[in-house]
């Protein structure tokens, strides 16, 4: 085999526990692994970090996703080799009826200068548990980030976008809110926090158990008394509901006051966590992808093996037993260890049918999961012009119905600019999502939503006034315009865990939370006697113009 | 900075701080050795600069280098670059100094010094500035400085105005941004700088500015404080004469009011003349107010502010006018007339001239012969019991002298003025109803009710008539009432403030204060009439609507809460009191009585005289001790040893002719006590219940 030249032998052969893949859950559990003092090899068949949440130049992005549309054809025969068997390991495809528009064919020219997201949109709330996990393990000394400027609501197919009053600031500035309704909205986050509040003595403070059981839109409009403009912006906005809350008789995922106010305190204690990021919420310079790959410098600080460009054809399983032993590589070369993590496009082989399946199916509606039907409809749109004037970086929600009255589920949009450097600049690069069973329906809401927000050019017509007009779209009040787009749906996958475990793909949430803690449980199954990242915190430093500096003397 | 716990310092801090504490000394030390020796070299400097920096408080520290920097300011005589670079080490010493303790006076003083010699530049200042702020924006400090450094640097007005709505912006709950807005924004629409006038036009957006914070959490003090400061320049009124006495259009026979004349044996034939104005003003003279008539009269008028103070400036003002010689026309009236700013010399407290110009005029009947006024040998003891006091049938005539009330013209502009601001006002009430309808809000019902009386206020004025029955002040008074119980630690201010309202109420036009008003039994040669006003038992704490009450001689203000008399000063006519069973606590509460010269009788009696052994009150009176008080010390010596107890009640009586005064009933009133008044008090018929010799 001559391709086999090419693939340097790894030393030494056995390991603790070998990863394939270099997605986000994949990273952290090599990281966590070699934290406790495992011996950890991690693999990736491609050229770069991430797998399912890379963030990747525009070529590599769309090759990425075209790769993984279809089912992988196996590279090697079932066969044995000594005493092993060896089972082919191939992939399922995890995206498909990916359509993607060129308008402006230059900016295919300029591929190297994006970094696109392939989990987007995705945001880091300040106080959430993965800050603190990247305080813990100290990994933000390798990582920057800045603050999303702001966040909007759109009602109505015009695509006014309204600022979410989502602080005490937010709603004094507020210009589209009665005098009435910011005093109503206050208190009501006075209400939280004073649920919140560490005052154990106050408990007519707290909010009952049974309200807390309530669903949220009920607590929010039979208690509260808030109207419908502040309960959508409270559930679609803040707590960031997935489906319509109204009709609860056929709502798929009820939110519940606790969850409800759980994510409005977490907001609430993102803003002003660090001094210098005024915003709730922060998003890595260079893109999702440097998250993981910061999870893999500190596994490799730890001693754990890194190869990438090396493809796995096969697992090796017992004979006898047919238990896991190890992999066999492109190369021929064969590793063996206690224990393997697949990134979740690879199909498991059959006679490693796992033991248990996260998060369970009951608790999978935090993950977006409700059954194997849910799919999450990605877009991205890239364009020249902002959404909001003198804005760079920020998010925008849908709430459901407000594009069309069957659209039952919210869409939530991120747009970064190129002071993260997620494309060159003058441009913006903006990320929509949405949860969908069926496939037609998803699509036509993101398509909808990009409708709203963008001018969409006739295709094949690329106009030509929209080079020399850059910025002043929105100063016209107008749309900006596409220059690229692309929509595609995404599978929602179960992990697995077993000898052989498998990781899941994004999940449809704006946050890492609730991946953060599959990853997490993930772990203690697998090595329930270890701690999870025994370490200590430091600060944070978030990259803003002007940062505070020290005074000097 | 603010809403931090704080902690009992640990084991380890305590060492810590004993050890700084031992290291400062040892500098201190070393310090003052330089000090004493007017040691000025680099070493000395930098011993001080370490000790600055440990402890930024110490001023000798400071006031040593401002010497320090004299001394060798003079060395460099005028070579621009050592000057430059001893100033520049000063403002370096300054900035260590901040860090250790940015709230430190002293440290901020020396940069402002330094600054001033106008050899630094100031390009630095606000860059530092801004890093002070980002510590903590609400840091005073930084916006005093803040202003010194922007009038330096000619920063204009609207450039900083922009930068409070930023910092208000970030976060409302800042007092001090709050604060510099209403500061800049007073000299703006003084200048009527381009775009801050109309003033109304600015007004309306402040209000609409602030109201966003009031409404997002009105639990935040610093937007209602500046709220207040706006109520305040809207509810400005121009014109200033309020009332007066003798009443426009009032006819006064001069001899019922000769025993009000200052020297009371001579001349009879003078007569009181009292302006009462909207806020305490200075410069009343001869040439701001002219006051002629027909028959002879002595044109050289000398003007006294009634104000127990000594600043120049009263709401009151009191002169005497004298008709010199036999009228011609013994049976005519004739007329006088008063204008009052005729040339721009009346200045109000806040700084304003008075340029609308009032009129009024009056008859006086001169009698025909100098009648000498003559107190008899038996005067009667006033009684104040309810049964002497019959309800009142008025002489016309006296109505005329009762209704002291101005009837202002008012000039087209401000008329219109005054509606638009009332229209600012009414809206300002209809939010203000909005959210206590959302949420109960102790301030916001303060306001509420301070909004309904400046709305009141400008309504009438407007109107040009003040006799208004207005409708809302039940209103007002309810939500007084219910200030009361909803915050108990402010009682006494909403009590003070109910009180106010309900005289407004009550002495608001001539039928409802005719209700109070009652005939005492027979006249009395105290008094030319003997009508009393009678506001007894109506639980008031504090006087008010003293404009009105110009002409009272008899008043009867027993069984109240009275605390403090504050304002009947102005009652200049008043020689009758009845003070009785109220909660006056010392003699320096009862201090405008010093200024009622006619008062002949007074019942202070069962009142808290003496119950408290501290007198709050007490430094605000005049004593022996103080630079300012007018004593006489022969006074003091011939009095004799009750002086150094009873200092506070000489300096009240002894300047009064009573002629009978009750103060039984207060704790101070021994016999002890009683003696000394008879000793101060030689005139005195009637001690309490006993007649004396």
């Amino acid at each position: 085999m001559d391709e086999a030249m090419s693939y340097p032998p790894i030393e030494p052969a056995n390991f603790d526990l070998i990863v394939i893949g270099t997605g986000l859950p994949e990273s952290i559990l090599a990281a966590a692994a070699s934290s406790s003092g495992k011996t950890v090899l991690h693999l990736d068949p491609n050229p770069y970090y991430g797998s399912h949440f890379a963030s990747l130049h525009l070529h590599d992005f769309t090759e990425f996703l075209q790769t993984h549309s279809l089912p992988s054809a196996p590279e090697t025969q079932p066969s044995s080799s000594g005493e092993f068997n060896v089972l082919p390991l191939t992939t399922s495809p995890v995206y498909s009826s990916i359509e993607t528009s060129v308008f402006s064919p230059e900016i295919l020219q300029q591929s190297n200068q994006f970094n696109l997201d392939l989990a987007g949109p995705r945001v880091l709330f300040c106080a959430d548990k993965m800050i603190d996990l990247i305080l813990k393990t100290e990994i933000n000394h390798c990582m920057e980030f800045k603050s999303v400027d702001a966040s909007f609501i759109c009602e109505g197919e015009e695509g006014n976008l309204r600022n979410v009053p989502d602080s005490r600031s937010a709603i004094f500035k507020d210009k589209s809110l009665s005098f009435t309704e910011k005093n109503q909205l206050m208190r009501f986050f006075k209400l939280v926090q004073d649920h919140f509040g560490d005052g154990s003595d106050e408990e007519s403070k707290k909010i009952s158990e049974e309200d807390l059981k309530s669903p949220f839109v009920e607590f929010l409009s039979r208690k509260i008394g808030l109207s419908q403009k502040l309960k959508s912006i409270i559930l679609y906005a803040i707590s960031m509901a997935h489906y319509e809350q109204d009709n609860l008789e056929v709502c798929k995922d009820v939110l519940e006051t606790k969850d409800g106010i759980d994510l409005l305190i977490l907001y609430h204690k993102s803003g002003g966590r660090f001094p210098n990021a005024p915003g709730a919420m922060i998003y890595p310079l260079y893109g999702q992808g440097e998250l993981l790959q910061a999870f893999c410098r500190r596994a490799a600080v730890k001693g754990s093996i890194h190869v990438l460009r090396m493809p796995v054809v096969g697992l090796l399983a017992d004979k006898e037993v047919g238990n896991y032993k190890g992999v066999k590589l492109l190369s021929g070369q064969e590793l063996f260890s206690h224990k393997l993590i697949l990134d979740p496009s690879f199909i498991l082989p059959s006679g490693f049918a796992p033991s248990y399946l996260y998060p369970e199916p009951d608790g999978g509606h935090d993950f977006g999961l409700l059954d194997e039907k849910v799919k999450v409809v990605r877009g991205i749109c890239i364009t020249k012009s902002s959404l909001k004037l003198d804005v760079a970086n920020c998010l925008v929600f849908f709430p459901p119905r407000s594009l069309f009255a069957e659209q039952m589920t919210s869409v939530r949009v991120f747009q970064l600019s190129s002071n993260v450097a997620a494309c060159p600049s003058g441009m913006f690069v903006v990320y929509l999502s949405t949860l969908c069973e069926d496939v037609g329906q998803g699509k036509k809401i993101v398509n909808e939503a990009m409708n709203a927000l963008f001018s969409i050019p006739i295709s094949g017509k690329p106009e030509e006034n929209s080079t020399d007009s850059h910025g002043e779209n929105t100063v016209l009040g107008l749309k900006p315009s596409l220059l690229w787009s692309t929509v595609y749906i995404q599978e929602l996958t179960m992990g697995a865990f077993g000898c052989v475990s498998s990781t899941f793909m994004p999940d449809g949430n704006l946050q890492y939370n609730n991946l953060l803690d599959a990853t997490t449980k993930l772990f203690h199954k697998m090595y329930p006697n270890e701690e999870f990242f025994p370490e200590a915190t430091s600060s944070i430093e978030v990259a803003e113009d002007g940062a505070f500096e020290q005074l000097d003397s | 900075m603010h809403g931090r716990p704080r902690k009992a310092p640990t084991e380890e801090e305590q060492e810590a701080s004993v050890v700084k504490g031992a290291k400062l000394r040892s500098i201190q030390a070393k310090f003052f050795q330089f000090h004493h020796t007017n040691t000025y070299t680099k070493e000395a400097l930098e011993v001080n600069a370490k000790l600055l920096e440990m402890n930024p408080e110490f001023i000798t520290g400071w006031n040593y280098r401002k010497l320090a920097v004299q001394y060798h300011l003079e060395a460099a005589q005028s070579d621009e670059d050592s000057i430059k670079s001893i100033l520049d080490e000063e403002l370096k010493v300054v900035e260590s100094a901040l860090m250790t303790n940015f709230k430190s006076y002293g440290a901020w003083h020396h940069r402002k010094w330094v600054l001033n010699m106008g050899h630094s530049s100031t390009d630095r200042e606000l860059f530092l500035l801004k890093k002070f702020q980002k510590l903590d924006a609400r840091n005073f400090h930084a916006w005093n400085y803040r202003r010194f450094v922007t009038a330096l640097k000619n920063i204009p007005d609207e450039e900083e105005l922009q930068y409070t709505t930023d910092m208000i912006y970030e976060n409302f709950s800042n007092y001090s941004a709050w604060h510099n807005r209403s500061v800049l924004l007073s000299r703006l629409l003084k200048e009527e700088v381009e775009g801050y006038y109309p003033k109304e036009k600015v007004l309306t957006e402040e209000f609409e500015f602030v109201r966003n914070a009031l409404f997002t959490d009105p639990d935040d003090q610093s937007g209602w404080f500046y709220h207040l400061w706006l109520l305040d320049q809207t509810v400005k009124l121009e014109h200033l004469l309020v009332s007066s006495w003798p009443p426009n259009g009032s006819n006064v026979n001069v001899s019922d009011y000769c025993a009000l004349s200052p020297s009371l044996s001579s001349i009879s034939r003078t007569l009181p003349l009292i302006l009462c104005f909207s806020e305490a003003v200075g410069g009343i003279n001869s040439s701001t107010v002219s006051v002629v008539c027909e028959s002879n009269m002595d044109s050289n008028l000398i003007w006294t502010p009634i104000s127990v103070d000594k600043s120049g400036l009263a709401r009151t003002w009191l002169t005497y006018l004298t008709f010199s010689s036999e009228p011609m026309h013994p049976s005519r009236n004739y007329l006088v007339k008063v204008s009052i700013a005729n040339s721009e010399g009346i200045i109000s407290s806040a700084g304003f001239c008075c340029s609308n110009p009032s009129h009024m005029a009056f008859t006086v009947c001169l009698p025909s012969s100098n009648t000498e006024f003559d107190e008899g040998p038996d005067i009667e003891r006033i009684d104040w019991s309810e049964e002497n006091f019959s309800s009142n049938q008025l002489h016309s005539e006296n109505l005329g002298l009762i209704n002291s009330f101005n009837e202002l013209t008012i000039s087209g502009d401000n008329k219109k003025t005054y509606e638009t601001n009332a229209k600012i006002i009414a809206d300002e009430i209809d939010y203000c109803r909005e959210l206590l309808s959302e949420m109960d809000c102790k301030i916001g019902k303060l306001t509420l009710a301070r909004l309904l009386l400046a709305y009141d206020a400008l309504s009438s004025a407007s109107r040009g008539v003040q006799d208004q029955n207005m409708f809302q002040y039940k209103e007002i008074l309810e939500l007084y009432h219910d200030l009361m119980k909803l915050d108990p630690p402010h009682f006494q201010y909403y009590k003070d403030q109910y009180s106010l309202v309900f005289l407004k109420q009550e002495l608001a036009n001539e039928e409802s204060l005719l209700k109070y008003c009652y005939q005492y039994r027979d006249s009395t040669s105290l008094s030319n009439n003997s009508l009393c006003l009678c506001l007894r038992g109506l639980s008031l704490s504090q006087i008010g609507c003293i404009e009105r009450l110009l002409w009272v001689q008899m008043l009867d203000l027993s069984n109240n809460g009275i605390r403090s008399i504050e304002g009947l000063e102005s009652l200049q006519l008043l020689c009758c009191l009845n003070l009785s069973n109220n909660k006056i606590c010392s003699f320096s509460a009862l201090e405008p009585l010093r200024l009622l010269k006619s008062l002949k009788v007074l019942d202070i009696s069962h009142n808290e005289i003496g119950a408290h052994p501290i007198d709050t009150r007490r430094y605000l009176c005049a004593s022996p001790l103080s630079h300012t008080s007018d004593w006489k010390r022969e006074e003091f010596v011939v009095s004799g040893p009750e002086m150094t107890i009873y200092w506070d009640a000489f300096s009240i009586f002894s300047g009064l002719n009573l002629r009978q005064l009750s103060v039984t009933g207060n704790p101070i009133a021994d016999k002890k006590f009683k003696l000394f008044l008879c000793k101060l008090l030689p005139a005195m018929k009637w001690l309490d219940d006993e007649k004396l010799r």
